[in-house]
């Protein structure tokens, strides 16, 4: 089981309180109508799938409620960093570096 | 008592005799003995039959990692556990053993017969010898599979004993309380850690134990064992026992398995059979120790032939002589030792064969000083004896040729081919290994978690070595904490330091394709079959394991897995590193499904929620139905009636007076705040700005691909507050989309959301007399069809209680839902139903519900849609606000394929014999004499027999279904085909009169 960093709550605790989101930081157009049918097909349904770092969402369901990202290893399931759902992207280059 | 028991020896209380049966044969034993060393100390060797040649097989280890001797235990009723390791299993009075595997006896074995054609049975036999005729398949090989799998018989009884489970948080956990795991334990526990110390044996000491004669700071080694575990508990170690590290998980968290009363003659019935505890420790220290390996040569496996190491514990730790004439095959210093220990009890050593040409001198003038006869530089090629080892054959090994054959006669052959470090838990964390050309082993490398790895599994070896390696770890441990410490440094008299060499298989002058040389003891792996494998095609050491099955019996390898690729790596001209091992998984040991299970077992499986009216339905002999995890009453029965017999009563009631129903479990989320209209508004299909505050609405939930989700009635219950309803399945699944939406996507708009399911009673009224029976329990509102029409909701007090009283309908009758705080559920309920039986008031259930919905075409999202369904596909199209910029699942909607014609659409459908019944998921065809496969378009979602209608009615997905109105489609079932007209889905009552006061 994991621990997992609320950035909310400010603690860290056990993965069942919490639920996944799927991929992070894909924001619905903010006019739907006018986006082309590639676009709405890319936004519902094309993810990056990586294996390494990845950008995804998780919601502190059993805790506070809010949705926050995250950025987790595919590959170890090792969590570099979770983080406000308005902060910014972090770069992965200094994230790794952090890592290290 | 026997011959082979050394009086006054080992760890047993030779004061405390124990009596248990063995296939029903009474054996005596110590207190403190496992079923292996007290059949041992009997002279008993033979304790069960190989998997596949069903081979007679004796115990050759000592410890959790036997493959041979696995037996049957019987506890008392329903205690009844196969394939128990009888090196493990700790005897008591009363305690029944039987062997496995074989029929009609242990000695005498049918399935032996096995043994003889074993050219049948080599690697991949499964994909050979079964293949053909194809008509044998059905009847005689998969029967015959069937029958022959597994080892032990299941037990059929339910498990009368409870599990346990708990947390723990520790600084520092070790595992392995040997003399690495102890010296660690002393170390972190002086710097003022917290400290777990476990093991799965049932005392600490590990090796210790077998070596007494070791001086330990001037101290005999148990002397020093009993000092340091006092010590440990004086300082608040937890010290475990019995206690077995199954699992190595991420973040450090390690799961024990705590086995609490397999070993006790009559347990309290108070304490749980066994505990499995999840520990989340800070750092870990592995201190496992050393698996030793067999050696692969011809008769490797007959009983009586044993390690050395377990000999040495059998020895010193139970006071067993494993036998009167030993003969002693190895590589490594090791077993030299316990050849001495075994001479000194009494026990003849016929020879020491070392494979080595020029072992070790200062054994050498030991072994002479004892008048051993040394035969260095030699081979075994072959063992005789059919029940137990009789005789061993020995050859010079000269350079490259095997020299001519002499046969020495024993009663047990003890082997060493080295020590495998037990990497196993460092292996669940990812961790790498590197191979070690020196000890021809691989060895931990890279670190994935927290954690030290020390003594002998990291591949020292010694018990100075060995002590002093788990002292600094220990410390080191303690270190990564912030703690300030010293690593004790210990000095050990009469250690037993030692080297070795690491094999393939023994060579031999003999046809090495007829040896049976076993590599995996378990699954009956042979040399040859590894290189069978090879010779197939197979490269990757993970294809020869599951070609073979090396590695994959309940002891995963942990004395198979190195020399499995010793063999493979010859077979293949590829260096071990290049071929690489197999991956470990947990569990370590063979773990009891109740031991995963802990308390979640029957009723306490899985919650059960109930409304505040189900104690209710309970007496008054609901029948109930799971729905998500709410069991809901299905329908009344009264006496002698069936389900069709009752809800065709309840459909009939309600319809002709009033049908009280509990409809609590719906899904209520309060939508508040400034914004809450135009959160609506983006929410559902529905335009919401327009509804007025005493007004309800249909509400129709969409994803952003524009599939239905979800649905239920809307209320407004002022400008700035909505009382939605959901799904019973579907609350907690639209809360967390909605809040997603709110917190992710609009973090602009200022509402608040909360869930109401579990705060609300709901109590639905239908039928012509339903507002009859509400309206004298009603205050503060108009009830009247001008005041208070269809699709209106309003706060107010039913019953005396305060309530938000809807007038709606799922049934097509005039309608009302109450809702009151869930603890006056009940109350008002039995008012109601007290008042309504001068109408005949009939309580229903879902099943009643579904009908009287169906019978109107009201959909049910999850049975009627499936996740592809488009409002328009379900008949929907008018929920749509087509005006609004914006909504979840409007630019959906305009998807090309949501758009095309063609697309599965809900319609109605009716037999031509107006009788049958069609089945819910039953295909549909357009031409029912096509040829199969044929084309199906569409199945059926709902179908009922219909009292309103006469008639059975179903509604199915149909493609192109509204342009097929009147059409005849056919339903193919096994005995026949059902023909049925397409229609539309309102089966009854089309105008709506009926909703109307």
């Amino acid at each position: 089981m994991l621990l997992i960093h609320c950035p909310y709550c400010n603690q860290t605790l056990p993965e069942a309180e919490f639920t996944y989101a799927g991929e992070a930081h894909i924001a619905r157009p903010s006019d739907p109508s006018s986006v082309s049918d590639e676009e709405w097909r890319d936004f519902l349904f094309i993810r990056t799938n990586v294996k390494g770092p990845h950008y995804e969402r998780w919601r502190h369901f059993h805790g506070c409620g809010r949705y926050f990202n995250a950025v987790r290893d595919t590959v170890s399931d090792r969590f570099l960093i979770t983080y406000k759902t308005d902060d910014p992207r972090p770069e992965l280059s200094k994230l790794l570096e952090k890592s290290k | 008592m026997s011959s082979f028991r050394v009086s006054g020896r080992g760890r047993v209380d030779h004061t405390q005799p124990i009596q248990f049966t063995f296939d029903g044969k009474k054996i005596k034993g110590f207190k403190g003995d496992t079923v292996a060393s007290a059949l041992l100390a009997n002279g008993i060797h033979l304790m069960g039959r190989s998997f596949k040649y069903h081979r007679p097989r004796g115990a050759v280890t000592a410890g959790s990692e036997e493959p041979n001797a696995l037996v049957g235990t019987r506890r008392g009723p329903g205690r009844f556990e196969p394939n128990t390791r009888a090196t493990v299993q700790e005897i008591w009075d009363g305690l029944q053993v039987n062997s496995q595997n074989r029929y009609p006896s242990l000695s005498f074995d049918i399935g032996a017969i096995n043994d003889k054609a074993y050219m049948l049975f080599s690697a991949g036999f499964y994909y050979k010898t079964f293949m053909w005729p194809k008509s044998f398949w059905d009847k005689v090989y998969e029967p015959f599979i069937r029958a022959a799998a597994g080892l032990g018989v299941s037990p059929t009884e339910p498990d009368p004993d409870h599990y346990a489970s708990r947390y723990l948080h520790t600084d520092v956990l070790i595992i392995g309380a040997g003399p690495a795991g102890l010296a660690a334990a002393v170390s972190a526990a002086r710097a003022g850690s917290r400290v777990t110390l476990v093991d799965e044996n049932p005392e600490a000491g590990g090796s210790l134990l077998s070596e007494p004669s070791a001086m330990i700071e001037d101290m005999p080694a148990w002397d020093w064992v009993a000092k340091t575990v006092a010590e440990l508990k004086e300082l608040g170690v937890k010290v475990m026992t019995r206690t077995t590290a199954i699992g190595y998980y991420h973040q450090n968290m390690v799961g024990l398995c705590e086995k609490l009363t397999d070993h006790l003659a009559s347990p309290d019935g108070e304490t749980p059979r066994e505990r499995m505890w999840r520990v989340r420790a800070k750092q870990v220290v592995l201190a496992q120790g050393a698996l030793e390996k067999p050696l692969v040569f011809d008769g490797n496996d007959r009983p009586g032939v044993m390690l050395a190491g377990s000999a040495q514990t059998y020895l010193n730790r139970y006071g067993v002589r494993v036998g009167n004439k030993a003969v002693i095959v190895t590589s490594h210093d090791s077993a030299w030792y316990a050849a001495f220990d075994l001479a000194d009890a009494g026990t003849t050593i016929a020879a020491i064969i070392d494979t080595r040409a020029e072992p070790n001198g200062d054994l050498v003038a030991e072994a002479t000083k004892r008048g051993i006869r040394i035969m260095a530089g030699h081979t075994v090629t072959g063992t005789e004896g059919r029940l137990r080892i009789k005789s061993v054959r020995v050859n010079p090994i000269t350079g490259s040729s095997v020299g001519a054959a002499e046969v020495i006669v024993c009663d047990c052959l003890l082997m060493s081919g080295g020590w495998t470090p037990s990497l196993h838990l460092f292996s669940h964390t990812k961790g790498t290994l590197k191979w070690d050309e020196e000890r021809q082993t691989f060895l931990p490398d890279h670190k994935a978690e927290e954690c030290e790895i020390a003594g002998a599994g990291r591949g020292l070896w010694g018990i100075e070595a060995v002590l002093n390696d788990g002292a600094e770890m220990g410390a080191a441990a303690a270190k990564s904490l912030g703690k300030t410490t010293k690593a004790a440094s210990y000095g050990v008299a009469n250690d037993r330091p030692g080297t070795g060499v690491s094999h393939k298989e023994l060579p031999t002058d003999l046809d090495a394709g007829k040896a049976r040389a076993f590599v995996d003891y378990q699954n009956d792996v042979t040399a040859k079959d590894l290189r069978l494998a090879v010779r197939e095609g197979m490269r990757s050491i993970e294809h020869v394991k599951r070609y073979t099955t090396n590695g994959m019996a309940t002891d995963q390898g942990k004395m198979s897995n190195i020399n499995g690729l010793n063999i493979a790596s010859d077979a293949l001209g590829v260096p071990q590193p290049k071929v690489g091992l197999t991956t470990f998984r947990p569990p370590y040991t063979p773990t009891t499904f109740g031991a995963f299970c802990g308390y979640h077992k029957g009723s306490h499986f899985e919650v059960t929620r109930k409304t505040p009216i189900d104690s209710w339905a309970e007496e008054n002999g609901a029948a109930y139905e799971p729905v998500s995890l709410w069991r809901r009453a299905w329908y009344f029965p009264k006496d002698g009636e069936d389900m069709h017999a009752a809800v065709s009563r309840e459909c009939r009631a309600t319809r002709a007076s009033v049908g009280i129903f509990d409809a609590s479990t719906l899904g209520k989320i309060e939508v508040v705040g400034p914004d809450a209209v135009e959160f609506m508004n983006r929410m559902y299909t529905n335009p919401w700005t327009k509804l007025a505050p005493g007004r309800a609405r249909y509400g129709l939930l969409l994803g952003d691909d524009g599939f239905i989700r979800d649905d239920g009635v809307i209320g407004r219950l002022a400008d700035d507050r909505f009382h939605v309803t959901t799904t019973t399945g579907g609350a907690a699944r639209v809360l967390n989309m909605m809040e997603d939406y709110l917190q992710t996507e609009w973090p602009d708009l200022d509402v608040w959301l909360t869930s109401t399911t579990e705060q609300w009673a709901t109590i639905a009224l239908n039928g012509p007399n339903a507002r009859k029976v509400l309206e004298p329990f009603v205050e503060g509102l108009d009830m009247s069809d001008e005041a208070f029409p269809h699709m209106s909701v309003a706060e107010c007090r039913v019953g005396g209680f305060p309530a938000r009283l809807f007038r709606i309908s799922f049934t097509g009758e005039v309608g009302f839902e109450v809702n009151v705080p869930a603890h006056a559920g009940r109350a008002l309920w039995e008012m109601l139903f007290e008042a309504g039986k001068k109408y005949d008031i009939c309580p229903y259930g879902t099943e009643t519900m579904h009908v009287l919905r169906a019978e109107k075409g009201y959909i049910i999202v999850g049975q009627d849609t499936d996740g592809t369904v488009t409002p328009h596909d379900a008949g929907l199209g008018w929920a749509i606000g087509k005006m609004k910029p914006d909504f979840v699942g409007k630019r959906g909607l305009a998807r090309p394929d949501l758009v095309a014609e063609g697309r599965k659409q809900l319609i109605g459908l009716l037999t031509k014999d107006g009788k049958t019944k069609l089945e819910e998921g039953a295909q549909i065809v357009l031409d029912p004499n096509q040829p199969k496969p044929m084309k199906m378009v569409g199945h059926v979602t709902s179908s009922y027999h219909s009292d309103a209608a006469g008639r059975p009615i179903a509604m199915a997905l149909l493609e192109d279904g509204f342009n097929r109105m009147g059409e005849t489609i056919y339903i193919p079932m096994p005995d026949r085909v059902i023909k049925a007209t397409v229609t539309g889905t309102v089966f009854f009552d089309p105008e709506g009169a009926r909703l109307k006061l």
